[in-house]
């Protein structure tokens, strides 16, 4: 186990969204663009990255029988220290995302890499795991945006793409167009491993 | 608008126009999750149910007396989510005390309630300032938890009825699991979408 395969594992391997299915919330709710995609992707790997640390940190410390309790504090510290710093700089993103910043708390890849890797592994390797679980969840969440946006609104990443004359698909940063998009996306990795064997 | 009228907007809109799983996205753990069966199903929506409610109630006075008195609006979050999973214990200890039966249809439902997103998802909403500035009194927030928590059942039987038929259906084989419940979801959105037309 080092440094560098835990950091890789979280981006393809054991990727949040599309392989292990955590975070569905957040993914379905703010991938209308890529824009809001970085912003959330960067909010919970910050969150992430140091809860792992603390609580790899305080692992010896913590009584078992009150460990999930003990982790949802930690967890929450960093959501509201992340809440406050998006607020004050950067405020339209913010407002964007709206209620999900403070629900990363009960996002469960959160809580999930804290019980099953940071409680058990030393504080490098669960950095490690944090900065690449966050990343894969960055990643997913822009790929799945990605599609949302360029077919709802003809850009990506603000930049017009797509002809003038392209009549944007509506329903695809709409509610159901979120559901459909990663149905879809996720059928064509299944196809895509199947393929592979 | 009168009370009553006002407990008709909430109750219609939390249900039906702003649905916490399929317009609002809260709560799609248990909504993918738990729709395999009907009974589960309905054990995690009573028992989802039942804790919105509660938790509408007591974060509600939690904000409204201990966080405003002092000015500490900002430690909301922490503040809810510990008061959410000491209230999940709570009802679990008290169900399991006074009601076995209760407990064992519900039991196993209860600690996943704690990381459902929709219950701290509704606490915040209640606190926060509607878009016409008012905001919602007691008597509001604890109707918007329990309406808030019947749109999840809803929608919750309604995928578990859906999804016990596609058991019987050939799919290909890349589409099973995750990737059809999704797209089924999608064409449940689309059909909860017409009622954004009601103007109410």
């Amino acid at each position: 186990m080092n440094f560098a395969k835990e950091f890789a594992k979280g981006i393809i391997k054991e990727n949040p969204i599309f392989v292990l299915v955590l975070g569905m919330c957040p993914t379905l709710a703010v991938s209308t663009s890529v824009n809001n995609a970085v912003g959330m992707g960067a909010a919970a790997t910050f969150v992430l990255l140091c809860s792992n640390i603390i609580i790899s940190l305080i692992k010896g410390i913590t009584p078992d029988k009150i460990r999930i309790p003990v982790y949802i504090v930690v967890i929450a510290s960093f959501v509201t220290i992340v809440d406050m710093v998006m607020a004050a700089f950067v405020p339209d993103l913010h407002k964007s995302l709206g209620l999900f910043i403070p629900l990363i708390v009960v996002n469960c890849i959160i809580l999930g890499r804290a019980e099953a890797f940071a409680s058990k592994n030393n504080v490098l390797n669960s950095m490690a795991d944090g900065i690449g679980m966050g990343l894969g969840f960055t990643l997913a969440l822009m790929v799945v945006a990605s599609f949302r946006e360029i077919l709802g609104n003809g850009t990506w990443y603000g930049l017009r793409i797509m002809p003038a004359s392209y009549n944007p698909m509506l329903m695809a940063i709409l509610a159901p167009g979120a559901f459909i998009t990663l149905g879809l996306l996720m059928a064509l990795m299944n196809l895509l491993k199947e393929r592979k064997q | 608008m009168n009370t009553l009228g006002q407990i008709f907007v909430i109750a219609v809109s939390a249900i039906f126009i702003q649905n916490f799983v399929l317009s609002r996205f809260l709560g799609l753990c248990p909504y993918l999750g738990v729709s395999k069966k009907m009974d589960s199903a309905f054990g995690m929506g009573m028992a989802v149910i039942f804790v919105m409610t509660m938790a509408s109630a007591i974060t509600f006075l939690v904000y409204k007396y201990l966080l405003v008195p002092y000015n500490i609006e900002y430690l909301r979050t922490l503040a809810f989510i510990l008061t959410i999973a000491a209230l999940v214990q709570f009802v679990e200890m008290v169900i399991q005390k006074n009601a076995p039966a209760l407990y064992k249809s519900l039991g196993v439902f209860l600690p996943l309630i704690t990381t459902n997103c929709a219950v701290l998802g509704v606490a915040i909403l209640n606190v926060t300032p509607l878009a016409d500035g008012s905001s919602y009194n007691f008597l509001l927030a604890v109707l918007n938890g329990f309406f808030s928590g019947v749109g999840f059942t809803f929608v919750l039987l309604a995928m578990a009825g859906l999804r016990m038929r596609l058991e019987l259906v050939d799919l290909p084989e890349s589409m099973k699991g995750m990737p059809i419940s999704l797209i089924l979801a999608g064409i449940m959105a689309l059909a909860f979408y017409g009622f954004m037309g009601l103007k109410i």
